[in-house]
């Protein structure tokens, strides 16, 4: 067994810096379900709400790339 | 950065981040800020493919379009409606650049998705660089037709206290400054992990022998995946372009 604590706790805190992707996981499902659910109940009104879904995975989306960068830095930048 | 590490001694040295190397195109040697590279290469594609459908596409102006004329007008008319919506008829005043960056990203998306061919927007270098200037666009938009009075866009006047007003304040001053990371590293992101997780399952199937068969049809599936993750990424970042551009038109709250 090669290498030492530094490199061992940087391959450790990378692992754990990916949970946070579970949460933006959460999140954007949250965001595509409730839209579904309120779309089949007036899909009349549900056409004009694309682009507003999709801004709403976005922000979702952006915490859990904020974690995935944070693995990325510490798997190839520290 | 990555792909310097040995490959662990396996049979396949199929590394997933060899494919983001930037190399190049002519000899070996160091990658000057002039060198003409494979990235180089692949953002002059681009541009040479969004040139081929929107300027030789359309240079008939048929009353009754061509396949390729019409595919400009669909994407034409899409971006419009997209700016419109989002950022107000004024807004419509910037349509050009949103149409520059969202042809640009698309078509970089898609060309990437050729086997052996780089993807430019899976670089932070790249996206970083369309970000900040949205970013410093937007921001000198709203002094340019505000003033001062732009800062208003960080002030929640319709929270019931002054102390929460604060707080909101600071929020709203971190996440725009959050901006261009997030927006930059979002397009960047998806793209790698994409390229990565393909080149982790042809790893796979090189290893399985008999049974790779599985991991490709998996890789027939996730390229679909990638396909529309490509243009969804392209989508994403010019909507974001156009909030933050509406921002900047309609500071307040």
């Amino acid at each position: 067994m090669e290498g030492n604590i530094a490199e061992m706790g940087q391959f450790i805190g990378a692992g754990l810096a990916c949970i946070g992707m579970g949460g933006a996981g959460i999140g954007v499902g949250h965001v595509a379900g409730n839209f579904l659910s309120g779309a089949l109940r007036n899909p009349s009104a549900a056409g004009d709400q694309t682009a507003t879904l999709f801004i709403g995975i976005a922000f979702a989306e952006a915490l859990g790339i904020f974690s995935f960068l944070v693995a990325l830095l510490l798997m190839f930048a520290v | 950065m990555a792909g310097d590490g040995d490959h662990g001694g396996s049979a396949f040295n199929i590394h997933p981040m060899d494919q983001f190397r930037v190399e190049p195109l002519f000899g070996t040697g160091e990658v000057h800020w002039y060198t003409i590279t494979n990235a180089t290469l692949w953002m002059f594609l681009t541009v040479a493919a969004i040139t081929l459908l929107m300027v030789v596409g359309t240079r008939g102006r048929a009353l009754i379009p061509s396949r390729a004329q019409s595919a400009a007008e669909v994407v034409y008319g899409f971006v419009h409606k997209m700016v419109e919506d989002v950022a107000g008829r004024e807004g419509a005043k910037y349509f050009p650049y949103i149409m520059t960056l969202f042809l640009f990203i698309l078509f970089s998306n898609v060309l990437a998705l050729l086997p052996t061919s780089f993807s430019t927007t899976s670089h932070i270098a790249v996206t970083g660089v369309l970000a900040v200037a949205v970013f410093v666009t937007v921001t000198a938009i709203g002094f340019i037709k505000h003033g001062p009075s732009f800062l208003k866009l960080f002030w929640v006047s319709s929270a019931p206290t002054v102390a929460l007003r604060i707080i909101l304040a600071v929020i709203e001053v971190i996440s725009y400054f959050v901006r261009p990371v997030s927006h930059s590293i979002r397009l960047a992101g998806n793209l790698m992990a994409g390229h990565a997780v393909l080149k982790v399952f042809a790893g796979f199937a090189g290893a399985l022998g008999l049974f790779s068969i599985i991991p490709i049809l998996a890789i027939a599936g996730m390229y679909g995946l990638e396909v529309l993750v490509a243009c969804i990424q392209a989508y994403v970042f010019a909507i974001l372009t156009c909030v933050y551009l509406n921002d900047a038109l309609h500071p307040g709250h």
